[in-house]
């Protein structure tokens, strides 16, 4: 078992299973600095992928977007593996676990049954963290979850290779490079230019114009059935941006924190009122989902046009401050 | 939001469990602070759940009248549908839903059912009950 693991409470799962994972490695690496730095910040409305018949909207990169981003930036190394046979893929943790190794896993949130019931849904790219094993119990660190907790080797099995969108076909993955001591300005510069270009990309779905298009659909939801459609509809928006780990506001409470460690790591003070006003961004979005969930109760009428007139709004927020993001990144002298 | 507006509900959705958010704290920097849960996610994931829990009471029914299999019953007890059941199993769409007819399931061979059981994690007697 690695020694003096440490676990750590975090709002998402591959921004805390990196900067666990890293710490652990030695360089101090928050949860914030981990999503920061792999630009994961995103909005894409994918109308094309349905969960249930609705369609995926995400406030985030996809999933190993942070894993892949701080390999990349960090210089550290790791592996990747997946398996075909499930026996094979637990043989190679226990292997691995024995050998000391911290080992991350990709996972499926519904076989996992120390996840609250109403929360197991078919997610399968949740990530967590495996530090050790007792016979057939592994210990694990899900950083959704502020204790460490304890699996039993068939659930964790099954979690391991659940089929469908994203399955994760056993995926392993672990540390064999620790990462250099980081250059924060450089590192941070180019970690901002990516996610101000991603959220100002002139493609339909992507950024600030999938925001628009989200609002145009909104609008058009039929009301024909009573609303029954359009209360899921909406509120499947709400859950991506509210109720799996976002740290609140669609990840944008938690991309405000990155901002304000950069400043305080570089210097460059003009990140912090970007920070400040990225706050007032996500306490819109919290309006819009609180505006939505009235809806969906019944204790406001349902009316997508003012949903969708909100969600216009703060996409014309975004955009000037990802305009301005943009703007402090190319000012930032090194 | 200021961490004192953290909301702190007790959602049932937790189960007692706490989650991360971000907050501002006193000395202006955002913190990661704790939250027993807000209501506004209480409403849209019981929403969620209430959906896929509809959708299994109107397939038990069905499978009580002998209009459908259990099979469609587990499929959504399990929070499935048509199409994750049939990449869990690797069986075709068509012929899952085939299965959903009470005559082609009952004559379906153990091996079968046993598939269907796997994926669904629950024993094969179950699978064959819609309770």
């Amino acid at each position: 078992m690695p020694e003096a693991f440490v676990h750590a409470h975090a709002s998402h799962c591959e921004s805390g299973v990196m900067s666990s994972l890293l710490r652990h490695q030695g360089p101090p690496m928050s949860e914030a600095m981990a999503f920061g730095l792999a630009s994961a910040l995103s909005f894409a409305y994918l109308p094309f992928i349905r969960i249930n018949g609705l369609p995926l909207v995400s406030f985030r990169m996809p999933p190993r977007a942070i894993i892949k981003g701080l390999e990349r930036s960090l210089g550290l190394s790791m592996r990747f593996e997946t398996f075909r046979s499930p026996s094979d893929g637990m043989a190679r943790l226990d292997a691995l676990l024995d050998a000391g190794k911290l080992v991350g896993l990709q996972t499926s949130v519904f076989w996992l049954p120390y996840f609250p019931p109403d929360l197991r849904f078919h997610f399968n790219a949740h990530n967590l963290l495996v530090y050790g094993r007792e016979r057939d119990e592994y210990l694990i660190s899900d950083p959704v979850g502020e204790t460490t907790v304890r699996c039993a080797r068939e659930d964790l099995q099954k979690a391991r290779f659940a089929k469908g969108v994203l399955a994760p076909k056993g995926l392993l993955y672990f540390v064999t490079k620790p990462p250099l001591a980081p250059d924060w300005a450089r590192l941070g510069r180019r970690a901002l230019a990516r996610t101000a270009r991603i959220m100002l990309a002139p493609l339909p779905l992507i950024g600030v114009r999938g925001m628009r298009l989200l609002a145009r659909q909104i609008e058009r939801l039929p009301l024909a059935d009573g609303g029954e459609r359009a209360r899921l509809y909406i509120g499947n928006i709400v859950r991506m941006q509210e109720e799996i780990g976002t740290g609140g506001g669609g990840f944008r409470f938690l991309y405000a924190s990155f901002l304000q460690e950069l400043a305080e790591k570089t210097g460059y003070t003009i990140l912090d009122g970007l920070a400040a006003r990225l706050v007032e961004i996500g306490d819109r979005w919290r309006e819009f989902a609180l505006a939505a969930a009235r809806m969906i109760r019944g204790r406001d009428a349902l009316a997508p046009p003012v949903l969708a007139a909100q969600l216009r709004a703060l996409a014309a927020d975004e955009k000037l401050f990802f305009q301005n993001l943009h703007r402090a990144q190319r000012a930032w002298a090194l | 939001m200021r961490e004192s507006e953290v909301p702190q509900e007790g959602s049932r959705t937790l189960a007692g469990h706490r989650k991360a958010v971000y907050a501002v704290a006193e000395n202006g920097k955002l913190r990661l602070v704790p939250s027993r849960g807000w209501e506004v996610e209480e409403i849209v994931t019981r929403q969620a759940v209430e959906d896929l829990e509809r959708r299994a009471e109107q397939a038990r029914a069905r499978a009580r009248a002998g209009q459908s299999s259990p099979l469609e019953y587990h499929m959504y007890r399990a929070r499935m549908d048509l199409e994750l059941l049939s990449q869990t199993t690797g069986l075709w769409r068509w012929r899952v839903r085939r299965h959903f007819r009470p005559a082609v399931f009952s004559r379906l061979p153990l091996a079968l059912k046993q598939r269907y059981a796997a994926a669904l994690g629950v024993s094969v007697e179950a699978l064959g009950k819609a309770e």
